[in-house]
């Protein structure tokens, strides 16, 4: 049979079934298990009523469980059994095997990276391309090109990408417009302003962040500052501070590493075997997928600050950029968690990408796609799974967050 | 707010133009994407896809025709005489030379002794005539260098190549109407499903709503990489294997939690009154979903609608787990895409174009419904 004609069937048997399930149990329930009539028919609607929600949930919860619940489980289990002794528990040794392994190391460190970057970047873009898209009459416009690459998938970005990045011999003219525009460098004041000045300095305001938003959070800690919560979130607290002093030392030593690089003039690069920057040349696709997702979210949020808050500032002598970051975005904070957890998300997912772009080559291994390494080439399903499991420990932390704050808003 | 404090126009015009780099910036990958799909494979490799607008500068070896067959006699001579290019190329010839060492030896117009009473000249437009006695003339044709200048040049064969020619390899028709086959079932039924579900969570009284509610939050963000093996052993267990079949389930597990949520907070938000003066009217449950929850929920729908169209159009994991199978039949755009990129990774006019066509639906579908995409993100996201 043609798929196409099957999806039809498909679609008429899936819908179809569907509302045929929900019409006739509805009907069932009221006409035949609990009719209401004679003198129970008061405790019989009551009855029904009391059914009836769980046959409309009942095709969701058996999908959700079964294609969401369970699978957590089961993976669970896969990475504590090895497949080639039919399953048998074994403990641990799944683990210790991945942990041993260098590739996987790689692409938590990568993985990482992409962590910290991608959603600060396309934050920080997103926040910047609201701001300015909301403050000029084609504006829209402007938002629906950057919001495009949302509806791009990221196989055919990575083939846009990989054109960018493409690379000919010296003596052929170059096709992809990185290698163009690098040669256009040659060590001069340009080069030095554009490729050390530049990306020190957005490193360095990077820095400058963390190293602000670690302050605020390590605050309440220091003595004579009262501080709220238990000693868990102190623990918590102090965690994050670890984490932003780590990222600061490392940015810093980064911008000395900039300063100090002496440049390969001349030569066209082969942007994706570069150790370490490669990732950086994988991570700019997907920023440019997320950038307008930011923007779109963000720019809703700015437009919902209430405008006597920025009147007063305005009126008050503040300039443009300290209304900006005085008034405008403490007020957006919660937007740009949610904004900043969202793409987290699909950081920790990132699979085709990289599988398209170098499949893990050159140290630019992730996670995800060490998994379907793991899984589909080496078939080893103990350690595929842990790593799967590693992914689902990463996500952990906003799933509890958000369940919590979903808890929190029904009351 | 800027009114209060005065406008300031250096100000707006900083803005402009930020906005402008900013913009040209994310377009301008997808752009060039656009036009290397209207070069041939010659065009692509020898010059980027920007100078393509404008006229380019070629190196050519072009062979004249061959003096054996063509040539003409002209008093005591032999004469060869024709064009370097096709007819109406509107090619120009710079510069030219007979020989690789030096290939830009002459210009055009100049008449070049090659001894011995041989000579050849090379106009601007193209037209060679090559003279010389029987002796000089014959064997192969003679090698002409040429630095030519091409005008802007666009072409459909890629687009004709990948569409209409069934090539395996290349070709994408089939690809193409595999991931329609998967999208449709893919998108309509967890809509239905999800419906139901969302309204028992949003209007129905019942214990254990408050935990389930939290539930589907909690599983809008397991990763669905957990679930590929325990899916695909289940999906072998219950005898469907790799196939559409399996696909259209995964993709409505995964797309759940999502619809739920989404539809369940629009549904909360629709009036009370409506739904409880039809109960009061004697509605039953079943009624007031149909008649009054479903016509009112339609935006919600759409933005759920597109976007799980968006995401099972572009997936390629879901896909590669649980429906292509070692046969390949039925593949689909993305991963013929990276099958391309694998077997003919410098075949840029392939790539591109096939990169294009499987990108062009959902643009299409994004700038058409773009105010529902919208609508959804903001409904999806912000608490």
């Amino acid at each position: 049979m043609h798929p196409a004609l099957q999806g039809l069937i498909t679609i008429i048997i899936g819908v179809g079934g569907c509302l045929g399930y929900f019409y006739f149990s509805n009907q069932i329930l009221d006409k035949v298990i609990f009719p209401p009539k004679k003198n129970d028919a008061g405790r019989n609607i009551n009855r029904a009523n009391a059914v009836r929600p769980w046959l409309f949930l009942l095709p969701a919860i058996i999908a959700l469980g079964l294609y969401l619940a369970y699978p957590v489980f089961s993976t669970l289990w896969l990475s504590l059994t090895d497949r080639s002794q039919d399953g048998a528990f074994v403990g641990l040794t799944n683990y210790n095997q991945m942990f041993s392994e260098a590739k996987f190391w790689e692409a938590m460190v990568n993985n990482m990276l992409w962590l910290i970057v991608v959603p600060a970047a396309s934050t920080a873009f997103g926040l910047l391309s609201a701001q300015l898209t909301d403050r000029i009459a084609w504006g829209n416009i402007a938002k629906s090109i950057i919001f495009m690459p949302m509806a791009i998938s990221f196989v055919g970005a990575a083939v846009i990408f990989k054109l960018i990045y493409d690379s000919r011999p010296i003596d052929q003219s170059q096709i992809g417009v990185l290698n163009a525009v690098w040669l256009q460098f040659e060590g001069g004041i340009g080069s030095f302003l554009f490729l050390k000045f530049l990306p020190g300095i957005i490193v360095l305001s990077f820095a400058g962040i963390v190293s602000y938003i670690g302050w605020m959070t390590l605050k309440p800690l220091l003595p004579g500052e009262t501080s709220q919560g238990g000693g868990l979130m102190a623990i918590a607290r102090l965690i994050a501070v670890v984490i932003a002093a780590y990222i600061l030392v490392r940015s810093l030593l980064l911008v000395v590493g900039i300063m100090s690089s002496t440049l390969p003039y001349g030569e066209p690069q082969q942007w994706l075997t570069l150790p370490f920057w490669n990732n950086f040349f994988l991570m700019i696709v997907l920023i440019w997928i997320q950038t307008g997702f930011a923007m779109v979210i963000l720019s809703a949020a700015l437009r919902g600050i209430p405008e006597e808050t920025v009147e007063a500032a305005i009126v008050d002598g503040a300039n443009p950029l300290q209304v900006f970051f005085g008034i405008k975005v403490p007020q957006i904070t919660g937007t740009i968690v949610v904004v900043w957890t969202t793409i987290t998300l699909v950081v920790l997912k990132i699979f085709d990408i990289v599988f398209a772009m170098t499949n893990g080559q050159w140290e630019t291994q992730v996670l995800a796609n060490y998994m379907f390494d793991k899984l589909f080439r080496a078939n080893d399903w103990g350690v595929g799974s842990a790593s799967a499991i590693v992914i689902m420990v990463l996500v952990s932390p906003i799933l509890i967050w958000n369940v919590y704050n979903a808890r929190k808003e029904m009351r | 707010m800027d009114g209060i404090a005065g406008k300031s126009s250096r100000l707006t015009w900083a803005v402009h133009i930020s906005t402008v780099l900013l913009v040209a910036l994310w377009l301008f990958p997808t752009v060039g994407l656009l036009v290397s799909s209207f070069r041939t494979a010659d065009q692509i490799s020898t010059s980027g896809w920007w100078a393509s607008m404008f006229s380019s500068e070629q190196r050519v070896v072009i062979r004249s025709a061959d003096p054996d067959d063509f040539r003409v006699e002209d008093n005591d001579a032999f004469v060869v005489s024709g064009n370097l290019f096709s007819e109406a190329s509107g090619k120009e010839v710079m510069a030219w030379g007979t020989s690789s060492r030096d290939i830009e030896a002459y210009t055009p117009g100049d008449v070049v002794d090659l001894g011995e009473g041989e000579s050849i000249t090379v106009d601007t437009n193209g037209t060679y005539s090559w003279q010389g006695n029987e002796e000089q003339l014959s064997g192969r044709g003679k090698r002409i260098f040429a630095t030519v200048l091409s005008p802007p040049d666009f072409t459909l064969e890629n687009y004709e190549r990948v569409l209409l020619s069934g090539d395996r390899t290349d070709g994408m028709t089939k690809a193409f109407f595999n991931t329609l086959t998967v999208t449709i079932p893919a998108t309509i039924i967890p809509i239905v499903i999800a419906a139901f579900a969302a309204y028992a969570l949003a209007w129905m009284q019942f214990p254990g709503r408050a935990i389930l509610i939290a539930s589907v939050v909690g599983l809008l963000v397991v990763p669905l990489q957990l679930a590929l093996i325990p899916l695909l052993q289940f999906h072998n267990n219950i005898g469907i294997g790799k196939g559409y079949l399996g696909t259209w389930m995964a993709h409505t597990g995964f797309g759940l939690p999502l619809a739920v949520y989404l539809l369940r907070n629009y549904m909360v938000g629709l009036p009370r009154d409506i739904i409880e003066n039809a109960k009061v009217d004697g509605a039953t449950d079943f009624q007031i979903f149909t008649k009054i929850i479903v016509p009112l929920s339609f935006p919600a729908m759409a933005s759920f609608a597109i976007f799980q169209f968006l995401w099972t159009w572009n997936d390629l994991l879901v896909a590669r787990v649980f429906l292509i199978d070692a046969t390949g039949e039925t593949t689909v755009m993305t991963n013929q895409i990276v099958e391309i990129l694998g077997t003919r990774g410098g075949n840029w006019e392939i790539l591109a174009t096939a990169a294009f066509v499987s990108i062009a639906v959902p643009l299409i579908v994004f700038f058409t419904m773009q105010r529902y995409l919208v609508r959804g993100l903001l409904a999806g996201s912000v608490k």
